[in-house]
């Protein structure tokens, strides 16, 4: 219990697919101009890769090991595909806006990159919750870069106005140069914090302070 | 012939691949650390684009289209492309070492570039015909070359560089491609796509 646990946490910040990891950038950049963007991005590729890692873990002994890739492939398309179509029946809105890249979730390095290391040597149970997990991780992690560019470049947050009315708004945040500047800092920070905190961790374990904790980042 | 001029120069400056549609940033970001490595990615990458391009038009236009059956689209496109790079691949290592040496170890991390999927797909939904779709897989390849090569020449330089720590490696990267994407901005208005 406590293992599974452990896996579900991995994924929301130390093995964070977006920050720590960086992959799936494509999305991760191309569609963060607003909050709600974000949220449906994050949503839409966590059903994609919940659901594939699932049945990939499921079906993982009658694939050969030799035409994997492909296998995994299809079956991700086939997830990608449900997702396209239902956020075109019910939210079409939502769809012109992400556009192009609900298709390409097909090619998010995260969800074939999860089936490869994780999925296809894991049991069922195991495999869902990490895919769980790293889900939840995108998630967050869009959204909140899709907050952050959304409240500096129009001063709101979910379509809400949070700073006050009159405030000079960035526009280059909803450009794409913004996108790589709210992403890079934001990844300049989180290294940072983990920093911090190794450092403390290290403070605390052992009696004598040594120089490991401030060498490890890289 | 003017407006294959357009697409071309579009897809190559005013909507770069990379710095402004966020297409093949994977590469982008792994790959370029030198410049020898990131022109072999660029081409490798161009001559996938073209050819997968091709090939995706024309299973949308004579099987896809036709038969009705555009939900079919995310699958068949990424099976074609896959199995094209395999094809590509083992075609190379037979015919021309030489170039297999060269592209080889790039072509099977383009399956999973964005880039390359996301061309056949905008290719179909602008109805662009057969010479307007290998114009613009051109000027999208070109496009992605020239911006990895620019990448790859300011990291190189960047390794003298006094960096803050926690920006080393994918930060400091990002900011520079936030730059380069500043400098392609002045490229839009100049052609209206």
């Amino acid at each position: 219990m406590r293992n599974l646990r452990k896996e579900f946490v991995k994924g929301l910040w130390n093995e964070h697919p977006i920050f720590r990891l960086l992959i799936g950038m494509c999305p991760t950049l191309a569609i963060t101009t607003a909050a709600t963007n974000g949220l449906a991005m994050g949503l839409s590729t966590a059903f994609v890769l919940i659901c594939s890692s699932t049945i990939i873990s499921l079906v993982k002994n009658i694939i050969p090991p030799k035409v994997r890739i492909p296998c995994y492939i299809i079956i991700i398309a086939t997830f990608v595909t449900i997702a396209d179509l239902l956020l075109a029946a019910y939210l079409p809105d939502l769809h012109t806006v992400l556009g192009l890249f609900i298709p390409l979730i097909v090619v998010n390095c995260i969800i074939l990159g999860r089936a490869e290391a994780y999925a296809s040597k894991m049991p069922v149970l195991d495999s869902f919750v990490d895919a769980l997990g790293m889900g939840i991780g995108i998630t967050w992690g869009l959204t909140f870069l899709g907050g952050f560019r959304e409240l500096m470049g129009m001063g709101t947050i979910f379509s809400q106005q949070i700073l006050p009315a009159g405030t000079t708004s960035w526009g280059i945040f909803l450009l794409p140069p913004g996108a790589f500047f709210t992403l890079g800092i934001t990844v300049g920070v989180m290294n940072q914090i983990n920093h911090i905190l190794e450092h403390r961790r290290t403070e605390r374990t052992s009696v004598e302070p040594t120089m490991a904790g401030q060498t490890a980042e890289s | 012939m003017a407006e294959l001029a357009l697409i071309f120069v579009g897809s190559v400056l005013v909507n770069n691949f990379v710095l402004v549609r966020f297409l093949g940033i994977c590469p982008f970001l792994g790959v370029s650390r030198e410049i020898d490595t990131a022109m072999g990615m660029g081409m490798a990458t161009t001559f996938v684009l073209v050819l997968s391009g091709v090939a995706t038009w024309l299973l949308d236009y004579y099987i896809l289209a036709p038969f009705g059956l555009p939900f079919l689209q995310n699958v068949a496109f990424i099976l074609i492309i896959a199995s094209l790079v395999q094809l590509v691949e083992m075609f190379l290592q037979k015919t021309s070492p030489a170039l297999y040496r060269a592209l080889g170890i790039f072509l099977p991390l383009i399956t999973t570039n964005c880039a390359i999927l996301g061309l056949a797909i905008l290719t179909v939904q602008r109805d662009y015909t057969l010479i307007q779709t290998i114009v613009f897989a051109l000027g999208a390849g070109v496009g992605f070359t020239l911006a990895l090569t620019m990448m790859a020449g300011i990291r190189q330089q960047l390794q003298f560089a006094d960096i803050p720590k926690p920006l080393e490696g994918a930060g400091i990267a990002l900011i520079i491609a936030g730059l380069m994407s500043m400098a392609f901005m002045g490229f839009s208005g100049m052609i209206a796509m």
